[in-house]
């Protein structure tokens, strides 16, 4: 598994290209703005981060911290009137905000795929599952091949208007196909049918396999077991290993549980009021927190068998549209210095490939 | 498959239940007209009318109204049943006559209200979610606001006083010119002239319903205009959208495909309410424009007093809102899926 | 007929029962003023209203001419500034202003008394409907689906051609079809709200139901009866005047500007503004209502502000 590495990003300073090498996703520099009433929301501040094939990150944060929008960004789907400000999203290298909309309509759904937290709501409730999944291999004119890997077609208008019963019967096998992979039972009937009929851990396997139909190489989950039961949640989750296992998609997994991001995940990235705070291989991170914040949610974490007071993070998480110079989390941290409140650190890589930013992280590391 | 005969024993489910209603309506109608306080043969006869203690009786006699009030009901009933609705006492004709020779006029006026209706105030509404808060929207919201408010009857005037008046450019009354008539097929005279390929009458016939269409179907078409916009908004905004997005389909794609589908499905029970609306507008607006419809023979009998014809005609709009809202339910029912398994 | 239709009144009217939830009773009331007083189209409603309103109260006083005064020599003068009338005359000389402004009497009067009456007996069976269930709502359930079969508009006239013209008779005629809508309301806000925790806390108290209804349901649902009758009390403004238009209204001794406009319609030629002008007055007081009310909407119902 590639593992993650972060450079100090102050302005000024040019990561590098060979930073970014070998990397399939290389997020540098984000920011995204969602102008408001009150003022401008600055939901992503200055976000970097990598993922390798077959990697699975996780991103976690609490409500508001700006994960959601960062994959938003990512897939440039930020809604009107939020807009991404500066930055670079290099997918393979390509910079996928310099794409035109066509292009990136190309990407979407082909190349990295997202899914959404609540499956009722996002699965079109008057449209049959099998055609949902069809919809995404049509839209890039896609056919599945005879080897189940989805090719594109030269005349894919054509083969959309007058498509022949072959193809047809060819869709109809691989959504089958897939919706069995996912675990679905009986798909060959199924598949006629409308969300609605489904459970809710069934919608999101439907999801997952809408996601799944063109094999992207990258699978972008905003929250997907949030809205499901614990015991389906550990079922989805376990499906969603299998993919990346099977099929070698990387996987970003938004959550705000930190402890299903350290079991799942193969690294972490901790964000908080729009920035990374920690970064690093998930074990490292929850066995030994650097960032203040990242150890106060796991202190305040329930552990079964533990009889400890539960440790709560005093304070709140502050308002985006007024964003001082100083740390963020400054007035929440104990360990916060004169320096913390006055001046923000940047990213700072420590030893063993973890990224930190924190004024009193840095000293303790080093 | 089994999902779809599920969908037909509702709908079969549907009909049936209406058919309760529809008796009920009949019952509503007589009981309206024998609640007259008075003698209603008096009242027929008009105050000052000399006529004579035999004639009074003789009509009394004929109308049925010597008999005990279950009797009447058990006639009117079975008249019912027969297609017989009565007897016109100023036109001496059968009601149910009158009656099949104007419902067709009121149909296609109310028909071509609901199409101008909904030619109009669709697109408004889904080019002002489009392009949300831009100059366009926030136009036609202002213009869709007074089209609600202004009556049907109102506009019916100053569209007579503007386009016929002022400007000649459109007839002032009337379904058709004088001789023009193309031959009675369906009673529609726009169908019919299609059917019989008259184009001279076809033509003129859309020239008289211009205006009282128009008239019509402006409010209606501001309130659709209004729900489509704010459906549309709402489906927008939603997240299977987002998701269609995320999936890579096109924009055309996504507001066809995804957002308008959903969309319609409150501007469709609009539709079936405003009909019933149509239906009641429309006796003023073919009184203005001369219009041969149910609404200017039950308007006219009104003031002739001539019950028989009131009663019948009251009752044959009522079923027909009946019908029209049944309609609207079995549509309904197709569209959105998750109401068919309910 | 059931399922379709309302689903459009929950549509429509859910999303002031979702309201229910947010408000609260006092927290509608806490700035209510100052808030509809800075949405720009209830505003301008609210002053339309009232200055129709003033008008109307005033109308014996303020009116330049008395509305019956016949005079046969000023027949049909066009509207001028000089001419000492305004708007002109009618064809028995009667000055138009003067008519429009005794006309609103009438019809202000008849849309309040019917939207209060349709109020009255629709909040109130609604309640009970909502509230209890059982024989009684279903029974009402039929009974609503009936009257609702027959259009409005043709529903009053055949009832008012029965009765003949009268200001009671339009009243009750209107009334007798207008309390649907606010049953519906009142009903689908009741059941929502009857599962609420503070009516279970009341009860807990050993409230009786009655006393819970007044107090503590009726409150939270008023602001959502305010929004309807507003809009509402347009359309029945209309449905008087089409009733006068048709003679059908108040007795055609008081001027109305239903009447007005029939009359005006056979000199539609040559002297347009007998119809006209009545009609504009019409409009603008129903365009003032509806601001008015789509204003009440906003302010206290704060979920549909996007619509």
């Amino acid at each position: 598994m590639g593992s993650v590495m972060m450079h100090e990003v102050a302005s000024g300073v040019d990561a590098g290209a060979a930073a970014g090498a070998g990397m399939l996703l290389d997020v540098r520099n984000l920011h995204t703005v969602y102008p408001s009433a009150r003022g401008n929301v600055r939901a992503v501040r200055d976000v970097s981060l990598t993922v390798a094939p077959r990697e699975v990150l996780g991103v976690v944060g609490e409500s508001g911290c700006g994960k959601s929008a960062l994959m938003l960004s990512i897939m440039r789907l930020v809604p009107r009137p939020g807009r991404i400000v500066e930055g670079n999203v290099r997918l393979d290298g390509v910079d996928l905000l310099e794409l035109s909309p066509a292009q990136m309509r190309d990407v979407r759904g082909k190349r990295i795929a997202m899914v959404f937290q609540d499956p009722m709501t996002t699965l079109n409730p008057a449209h049959r599952v099998g055609d949902q999944i069809v919809e995404s291999l049509r839209v890039h004119g896609m056919m599945p091949s005879g080897a189940g890997r989805p090719e594109a077609r030269r005349d894919c208008l054509r083969s959309r208007l007058w498509q022949g019963r072959r193809d047809r019967e060819e869709e109809r096998d691989y959504v089958i196909e897939l919706m069995r992979r996912v675990g679905i039972a009986s798909p060959e009937h199924r598949h006629l049918e409308y969300p609605h009929q489904f459970s809710g851990g069934m919608q999101q396997r439907i999801m997952i396999a809408i996601a799944l139909a063109c094999k992207p190489r990258l699978l972008l989950a905003d929250e997907p077991t949030t809205a499901l039961d614990v015991t389906i949640q550990a079922q989805v989750l376990d499906l969603m290993e299998e993919i990346n296992h099977d099929m070698g998609t990387a996987i970003v997994i938004v959550t705000h549980d930190l402890a299903l991001a350290g079991d799942f995940c193969d690294n972490i990235a901790v964000m908080y009021a729009g920035q990374i705070v920690e970064c690093g291989p998930a074990d490292a991170i929850m066995e030994d927190p650097l960032h203040p914040y990242t150890r106060g949610l796991l202190l305040s974490m329930p552990r079964l068998g533990s009889r400890q007071t539960l440790h709560a993070i005093s304070g709140e998480v502050p308002d985006l549209t007024s964003v001082g110079a100083g740390c963020a989390f400054a007035p929440r941290c104990e360990r916060r210095t004169s320096r913390c409140e006055a001046e923000e650190s940047p990213l700072v890589q420590t030893r063993d490939g973890r990224v930190i930013r924190c004024h009193a992280g840095t000293i303790v590391s080093l | 498959m089994i999902r779809l005969g599920r969908v037909q024993v509702k709908v079969i489910e549907r009909v049936v239940a209406t058919i309760p209603l529809a008796l009920a309506v009949a019952l509503a109608a007589f009981v309206l007209m024998r609640a007259i306080p008075g003698d209603p043969v008096d009242i027929m006869m008009g105050e000052g009318a000399s006529s004579s203690e035999e004639e009074m009786a003789a009509l009394r006699t004929g109308l049925g109204l010597d008999q005990p009030i279950h009797r009447q009901l058990v006639v009117y009933l079975k008249a019912l049943l027969r297609g017989d609705l009565g007897y016109s006492i100023v036109r001496s004709r059968p009601v149910a006559q009158m009656i099949r020779e104007a419902l067709p006029a009121t149909i296609e006026l109310a028909m071509c209200a609901m199409l101008f209706a909904l030619a109009l105030g669709i697109p408004v509404g889904v080019v002002s979610a489009l392009k949300h808060n831009t100059a366009f929207d926030r136009v036609s919201t202002a213009v869709s606001f007074i089209g609600v408010s202004l009556p049907a009857f109102w506009l019916g005037i100053v569209g007579i006083l503007v386009f016929s008046m002022t400007f000649g450019w459109l007839p002032t009354s009337g379904r058709i010119a004088y001789g023009m008539e193309p031959r009675h097929i369906t009673g529609l005279l726009t169908l019919d002239a299609l059917l019989t390929g008259d184009m001279t009458a076809l033509g003129n016939a859309l020239r008289h319903l211009c205006l009282p269409a128009a008239a019509l179907g402006l409010g209606v078409a501001a309130v659709v205009a209004r729900v489509t916009r704010s459906s549309m908004l709402d489906v927008l905004g939603s997240d299977y959208v987002l998701f269609a997005r995320a999936k890579g389909v096109p924009e055309p794609a996504v507001t066809t495909r995804h957002a308008l589908r959903n969309a319609m499905i409150p501007t469709v029970t609009l539709v079936g309410l405003q009909f019933g609306s149509l239906l009641g507008g429309n006796m003023i607006v073919e009184t203005i424009f001369g219009w041969p419809g149910l609404g200017r023979v039950v308007v006219d009998a009104i003031f002739a007093r001539d019950y028989p014809v009131v009663q019948a005609a009251v009752m044959v709009y009522a079923l027909t809102f009946v019908g029209v809202n049944l309609i609207t339910d079995l549509l309904y029912t197709v569209l959105d899926p998750k109401m068919a398994l309910e | 007929m059931g399922q379709a239709s309302l689903r459009t009144d929950e549509l429509y009217q859910g999303a002031l029962a979702r309201s229910a939830d947010m408000s609260g009773s006092s927290g509608a009331r806490a700035g209510f003023w100052p808030r509809l007083m800075s949405h720009r189209g209830g505003r301008l409603g609210l002053i339309i209203v009232l200055a129709y309103v003033v008008v109307a109260v005033a109308a014996p006083v303020l009116a330049p001419y008395s509305p019956g005064a016949v005079d046969l020599v000023r027949r049909l003068v066009p509207p001028g500034l000089r001419t000492g009338n305004l708007l002109g005359t009618d064809q028995l000389g009667r000055d138009i202003l003067s008519r429009i402004m005794h006309g609103a009497r009438v019809s202000i009067l008849v849309g309040l008394a019917t939207v209060c009456i349709s109020a009255f007996v629709g909040v109130g069976l609604g309640m009970v409907a909502g509230y209890y269930g059982g024989v009684l709502d279903r029974a009402l359930a039929r009974f609503t689906e009936l009257l609702l079969a027959f259009p409005y508009l043709i529903f009053v006239i055949g009832a008012m051609s029965v009765m003949g013209p009268g200001f009671w008779n339009l009243v009750w005629a209107l009334s007798f079809k207008g309390w649907v809508e606010f049953y519906r309301l009142a009903r689908a806000l009741v059941m929502s709200e009857k599962n609420r925790e503070y009516v279970e806390a009341a009860r807990v108290l050993g409230r009786s139901d009655g006393v819970i209804l007044t107090c503590e349901i009726l409150p939270n649902i008023v602001n959502s009866m305010l929004v309807l009758g507003t809009l509402r009390m347009g359309n029945m403004i209309v449905m008087e005047s089409s009733l006068s238009f048709l003679g059908l209204g108040i007795p055609p001794r008081m001027p109305a500007w239903g009447s007005m406009i029939n009359d005006g319609r056979r000199y539609m030629l040559t002297s347009p503004w007998v119809a006209t002008f009545p009609g504009l007055a019409l409009a603008l007081l129903v365009l003032g209502m509806n601001l008015l009310g789509e204003g009440l909407r906003d302010v206290l119902d704060p979920k549909m502000m996007e619509g």
